[in-house]
């Protein structure tokens, strides 16, 4: 039970990483592999506040996801301006970069990272692995439903515009940069929450845990499942998330299983699992109306 | 004042100018077409009116104002709609989509509007039916813009350019690529344009086409401007007429061919007449 748990909470912060990503990637059409640079970025700030400043978890949350996010504008907007192929191979280079700096910067504790990074409390009540679920699953809904919410907004539309069509965006008015520097800051800023809970979970923090291979695995996740939907990226993130933890052979293989699911999909269904347009997504909707159509016959 | 001036706008790409020294201008109210063959340097020009395309030299006015070096965002901030020729639709969003986003541009110009829900916008609502209603896409409405054909997506590039409510609309070939009946269900639905007091300004390969809805007609050939002139004068211009017949001979008929119940004559009488009142 408790190492379900565990896997639980593992799977929720890949849930958070996932919609995050989903948010540049997805909605805006942004190729971004340095995701996992970001959440290491929240990862090591909440670690730094809670050990050397004695914040609380509380606290180190909101900082880390404001810092985070606030890295995101400014990488942001130096890289937003290339063009597609061009902004993945610089989010690549920025994930590589940001891991050298927690390894060799003495600030970030070296290759041994930070450690002890204290468990959150609340009053008197310290946390366990449930809590942390708990906390874990709330964020998630926060940031689905944050997701949903911004998929009916003229932002949301906008974002939409821009992956579409950058110059068409620009000819109605959009200022393109400003949006795509948007939604890098609530991607980051996301993977920058996600860091924190990360930190006092795991009350270790290391630069190889957010190498550029994480970052890879989380858009092979968000592709998985389907890009641009918040179905998708919860699918992708708790499948891939928890196959390496029950079937122990594919942890052996994760990253060439991941390649090798990532080319599938692009290949055959690059709407991802559950995506608009997508195999299964297309046969639930037709259940759906089928069941709809029968129910409206028989009344 | 009219409402664009351009002044002496000159457009060289390494050693070739594709553009020299033109000028003209557009009243408000006007209905302004730029033909020429091509390679004449009409495609340029308006890309250096709407803002993606620096000239060398010049300036370009809008209202007085010299919109020269602003970003295509800006320019069409500052109230230029255009529409493209290759038609470029938001294609994973709906029809209705596609014009609401244009309609509710005041809440994309700051952040924290945009995260207000679309469906609370009445009036943008409201301007995207009457767009959806004035170029029949009715029918189209909830499609995506991906799965629309040629004609549809021509209709939808104006109803997107109307719904910013333009003071100037830049219509780039809208007619190119379309059969007769995807032509005059456009004829109309640009003609109706003059009606609604708008600005247009019409690049147009199609001669017969742009001699048919415009005011006043600015003639191209090698970057310069040849001719400019009422569309009567320009039909008979030797000029013009040479430029065309220099590499296509039957450019200058009426393309088109106007529908049995619709005569050319009268329509193009009545045409230089408002242009008289307007000179």
């Amino acid at each position: 039970m408790s190492y379900a748990v565990v896997v639980g909470v593992t799977v929720t912060i890949y849930c958070l990483l996932t919609l995050g990503l989903n948010v540049i990637a997805g909605y805006a059409g942004q190729p971004h592999l340095g995701q996992a640079a970001f959440f290491g970025l929240g990862a090591y700030v909440a670690a730094i506040l809670a050990t050397r400043y004695g914040l609380p978890f509380w606290l180190d949350l909101p900082a880390a996801l404001v810092l985070t996010g606030l890295v995101g504008v400014l990488l942001g907007a130096i890289s937003l301006r290339l063009r597609e192929d061009f902004l993945a191979i610089t989010t690549i280079g920025l994930n590589f970069v940001m891991v050298a700096i927690f390894q060799y910067v003495p600030f970030f504790g070296g290759a041994m990272g930070i450690t002890d990074v204290p468990l959150p409390s609340l009053g008197s009540y310290t946390f366990d692995n449930s809590a942390f679920l708990v906390v874990g699953l709330l964020m998630v809904c926060a940031v689905a439903l944050f997701s949903a919410y911004l998929e009916r907004t003229w932002f949301g539309a906008v974002l939409a515009a821009i992956k579409d069509d950058e110059v068409a965006a620009a000819a109605i008015g959009i200022s393109v940069p400003v949006y795509k520097i948007a939604a890098f800051a609530l991607g980051t800023a996301t993977a920058g929450a996600a860091g924190s809970l990360y930190a006092h979970f795991m009350s270790v923090v290391t630069p190889a845990s957010f190498s550029f291979s994480e970052s890879v695995v989380l858009l092979s996740m968000l592709v998985f499942g389907g890009l641009g939907t918040i179905r998708g990226a919860l699918l992708g993130a708790v499948v891939l998330g928890v196959m390496p933890e029950v079937f122990r052979f594919v942890s052996d293989y994760r990253m060439l299983l991941y390649g090798v699911l990532l080319l599938l999909m692009v290949r055959f269904q690059p709407a991802g699992l559950l995506g608009e347009g997508s195999w299964l997504h297309a046969l639930l909707r037709r259940r759906r109306l089928e069941r709809g159509g029968l129910g409206r016959a028989a009344a | 004042m009219p409402l664009l001036e351009v002044e002496g706008v000159t457009v060289r790409f390494r050693g070739l100018t594709a553009v020299e020294d033109v000028s003209f201008q557009v009243e408000e109210g006007e209905f302004v077409a730029i033909i020429g063959p091509n390679g004449a340097g009409k495609t340029t020009l308006f890309n250096v009116i709407a803002g993606s395309q620096r000239p060398s030299r010049g300036r370009v006015r809008l209202g007085g104002r010299i919109i020269t070096g602003l970003s295509p965002a800006e320019v069409s901030r500052l109230g230029v709609g255009r529409t493209f020729q290759i038609a470029r639709p938001f294609g994973s969003l709906t029809v209705r989509e596609n014009i609401l986003l244009a309609a509710g541009r005041e809440q994309l110009g700051r952040a924290w509007a945009s995260l207000r829900l679309r469906h609370h916008d009445r009036a943008a609502a409201r301007a995207t039916e009457l767009l959806l209603r004035r170029t029949g896409l009715e029918a189209v409405a909830e499609k995506r813009a991906s799965e629309l054909n040629v004609g549809e997506l021509r209709r939808l590039e104006i109803a997107r350019a109307m719904a910013g409510r333009p003071r100037l609309l830049l219509l780039d070939e809208p007619a190119a690529g379309l059969g007769v009946d995807g032509i005059l269900p456009l004829r109309g639905i640009i003609g109706d344009l003059r009606g609604q007091g708008v600005t247009v300004l019409l690049v147009e390969h199609h001669v017969g086409f742009a001699l048919s809805l415009a005011d006043r007609v600015v003639v191209l050939d090698q970057g310069r401007v040849i001719a400019v002139g009422l569309p009567d004068q320009i039909r008979r211009d030797p000029r013009v007429i040479r430029a065309y017949l220099g590499e296509e001979e039957q450019e200058l008929e009426p393309a088109p061919a106007p529908p049995a119940g619709e005569a050319p004559g009268p329509r193009e009488g009545g045409r230089a007449e408002g242009v008289g009142g307007l000179a």
